[in-house]
Order: structure tokens, then sequence, then C-alpha cells
């Protein structure tokens, strides 16, 4: 699915430098010019986003003394998958949460809010912690940044060539074209013209859909490490039936999160616009894998034991 | 030079740069079996090394509690010797010394004042990581002989693994009896 994303690109690039100057060689000069300039701002949030996140979302590193407990749990996951240990933060809220954030294993750092641990058993806090660990283990960071950095390109190429062509000089290069390219270059032109106005919003689906994806790999990947899927079953139901707001999230940050932290995006997340799957589903999926018959709403309550 | 001899050759050639691929593909996977197991005795080592202190925490509330005692203190003694006997037989000692943990706590549950100390709570988290880092230790070695085993026995590293001494390795089991709930005499005798 991302290489759709890949495909757009190219596709918008091309159309935009031949549907401007009737020349191929423009087409794929522009369609690189932006891929590099998207390079130069991945490549910087590449090495510094980390720190970055952390920062925006209140982090603030704990040790052995502070948080026993966690640090084990990290810990005990980072043998099963065979991973340094990675940097383990904690976010000061009452919202159950957590995200994990960096390129790859070498440079990982987890982020957990004092709800969640409060709230979550040892059992539980192994799910959560497992599956995002798993984030970190299939870089899904990565991913999610190479992604991320296409659809912006897309966007902003798009913006860009939509405002040249209608206040800019677009149209007179074109009168000068010699006859024979011009048809062609015409309806390159108009095919360009579609790309830029349905492209961004197509890529920004696909991204949104390869991150709904990655969180069933994660939820899959996080019962592959601790052979365990009870404890993260639980950890999604009582998840899903807490009723705070994380503060710290925005829709900037959203994506990131275990569960998706602005409760009005988290009831409507069956749709295309959402960036989680809708948590019953996901408790769905792992009850397929020990053969329990699956739940509905008011069950989840129930499993999470608040009812 | 003939275009038949060429082909040979570079067919010859071909062949011996996909058998040095294997041979070190099979050479690196063995080499994460033996770090793993390294791994599995860094975390049994510890646990070895948490024992007598929980024993000496307990031992001053649960004097009339000797069998339990004393059975946790001789089993960590046979595993500490079992580790010079290889995987398996470590395995046996090592679940030994699990079974005789799991009755401890189980008796520890019935003591409130223990149960509420904050030094045995300490030494319990401490007693659970272990346990945890140690299976999931033996979880990432058996993954690691299994990969091994599997690469070895399949086609096409098994046609040169036989010759170059690559042989199957063993996993670190439990015992069936592991199974078991542990059996908790709570008499005072």
């Amino acid at each position: 699915m991302a290489a759709l994303v890949v495909a757009l690109l190219g596709a918008l690039g091309f159309t935009i430098g031949f549907g401007l100057s009737g020349d191929p060689a423009t087409g794929v000069a522009i369609t690189a010019g932006a891929a590099l300039l998207g390079t130069l701002v991945g490549v910087g949030t590449y090495f510094a986003g980390d720190s970055l996140v952390l920062t925006v979302s209140g982090a603030r590193e704990v040790d052995e003394a502070a948080a026993p407990q966690l640090l084990n749990v990290v810990r005990e996951l980072a043998i099963a998958a065979n991973v340094p240990m990675p940097q383990v933060y904690v976010i000061d809220d009452t919202a159950p949460n957590a995200f994990a954030t960096g390129r790859d294993p070498k440079h990982a750092s987890l982020a957990i809010t004092t709800g969640l641990l409060e709230k979550l058993d040892r059992e539980e806090l192994q799910g959560v912690i497992a599956h995002e660990l798993s984030h970190v283990r299939n870089l899904d960071i990565r991913f999610s940044l190479i992604v991320g950095v296409m659809v912006g390109t897309i966007a902003i190429l798009a913006d860009f060539f939509l405002r040249f062509t209608f206040w800019g000089g677009a149209g007179r290069g074109r009168d000068r074209d010699s006859g024979g390219s011009g048809g062609v270059q015409t309806v390159i032109f108009i095919i360009a013209i579609a790309l830029a106005i349905v492209a961004p919003l197509i890529s920004r689906f696909i991204q949104l859909a390869v991150n709904r994806q990655r969180e069933y790999l994660a939820d899959a990947s996080a019962i592959e490490l601790s052979r365990n899927p009870y404890g993260l079953e639980r950890a999604l139901a009582k998840i899903a039936g807490d009723a705070e707001v994380l503060e710290v999230a925005n829709r900037g940050t959203q994506h990131m999160y275990f569960t998706n932290p602005i409760k009005k995006f988290e009831q409507r997340s069956s749709g295309l616009m959402s960036t989680h799957p809708p948590i019953i589903d996901r408790i769905n999926r792992l009850r397929q894998l020990t053969g329990d018959p699956p739940l509905g709403q008011a069950e989840a309550a129930q499993l999470a034991g608040l009812e | 030079m003939d275009p038949l001899v060429l082909i040979v050759i570079g067919i010859i050639v071909v062949l011996v740069v996909v058998a040095v691929v294997i041979y070190n593909g099979l050479v690196q996977k063995r080499l994460r079996i033996d770090e793993a197991l390294a791994q599995i005795e860094v975390q049994l080592k510890r646990r070895h090394d948490l024992i007598p202190n929980l024993v000496n925490a307990v031992k001053g509330y649960m004097g009339f509690e000797q069998k339990v005692l004393t059975d946790v203190t001789n089993a960590r003694a046979a595993a500490v010797a079992a580790g010079a006997q290889g995987p398996a037989q470590q395995a046996v000692a090592e679940n030994a010394l699990t079974g005789t943990l799991r009755s401890l706590f189980a008796v520890v549950e019935n003591y409130p004042e223990l149960k509420a100390n904050q030094n045995v709570l300490e030494l319990q988290e401490q007693l659970t990581t272990t346990e945890n880092q140690i299976s999931f230790s033996r979880q990432h070695y058996n993954a690691t002989v299994l990969d091994y085993n599997t690469t070895i026995a399949t086609v096409p590293s098994v046609l040169i693994a036989g010759p170059l001494g690559f042989a199957k390795r063993e996993f670190f089991d439990a015992e069936p009896e592991a199974a078991n709930v542990p059996n908790v005499d709570l008499s005072l005798s």
C-alpha cells in the first residue's frame, strides 16, 4: 500500500513537469527535487524527532529507583525480543496510554503515563509494553516517517503547482509550445491538475490505512513476544472503558499512542479517517487467536472489570 | 578458451559462492545459540544469588516452616551444581528450583505480616522479574535453536551441513512435572 504513495508522488511530479514544459526530463527533475526537499526534512526528523516528541509530550526519564516494576517489565521483554534496553520515560497524566519512538531498536524510547501504571496490573502492563516494543522492532516509526514525508511532499508539490497554475505564468508557457507535442502536453497538464487535487487526499487515506494495519501487526507481534494474549486483551478492554482524556496529546501526535488519545476520534474510529483500528476489533482479533468467542461493546466493559 | 569450459568454470564458481554463503549463515546461527545460552546462564546466576536473601528475610517469620525453606536451599545448591552438566541437566535442576520457590511463595501468602513487609515485597518483585527473565531467555534460546535446526534440516543447507559438522542442538525444555501445581503442606509438624 505504501508503494501506492510512492507511485502517486512519481505520477504527480512527472505530470506537473511534463504538463508545464512538454519535456519528460523536467517531469523527472521536479519529482526528484521535491523528493530531495522532503528527504532533507525527513533526515532532520529522523535524527532529532525522538527528543522533540518526548519533550512535546512532557515525558520525564525514570530509573530503577523511581519505577522498578516498569523497568523490570521492559527489561524482560527486551530479553525476549533480543533488543537492547530502550530508554523509559513517564508522562504525568491520569489517562492510561503509552507510545514508542525511535528509528531502530538501538535508539528506542518508550513513554508510559502514570495513569496506565496505576490502572493496569503486571500482566496487562506487559501486554502494552510488548505492543510498543513491537512497534520499534517492526521499524514502524521509521516506516511512518518515510510515508509521512512522502505524503507531505505530495501535499507541498500539489499546493505549489495549483497556485502556480491558477495565479502564475503556466498559461503563457503552454501557448509557446510547438504544435506536435501541444495536444499530449495539454492532456497531461489536465491530468496533473486532477492529481494535484486528489493525490493529497488519497495519500492521506493510504497513510491512515497503513497506520491501522501496523497497529494490528504490533498487537500480533506483542503476543509473539509475551506468549500471553490475555494480558493485552484485558489492557485494551480497560483502556477502552476509561473515559479520561490525555491532555498532552494533539492531532499531530495522536497516531503514535497505544490507543487514540482523542476520545471522540476513538469512538468514530471505524472509518477511513482514523489513525487506529477500533478497540473492539483489536480485542476480537486477539480472541481469534485464543479461540474465544468475539466480544460486543458491553462485554468489553465486563472484561475490563468495570461493570 | 572453449565456451563450454568457461560455462563449467562459471557454474563451479557460483556453487562455491553459494556454499560459502550458506556456511557463514549456519555459523552465525550457531553463534546466536551460544549467545542465547550464555544469556540464560546470566539470569540463572542472578536467581541463585537472590535466593539466600529471600530465605533470610522470611526465616524470622516462618520459623516452623523448615521443610519449605530447606527444600529451597537444597534445590538451589543442586541447580548451581547442575550448571556444569549442559542445558538438559540444567533445565531439570532449574525447574525443580522453580517448583520449590512456588511452594515458598504459596506459603508466604498465609502470613499477613510477611506479605506486608517491604523487604519481602521487593524481593518477591525481584524474583518475579528474574523468573520472567529466565523464561524469556529460554524462549529466545529455543527460538534460535529452532531457526538453526530448521535451517540445517532443509534444502539447500542440509547438503553441506552434515559434511561440515553442523549438528542439531537441543531445546531448553520444561519438565512434565513443571505443569503440576506445587504441593503445599501447611501442617505444623
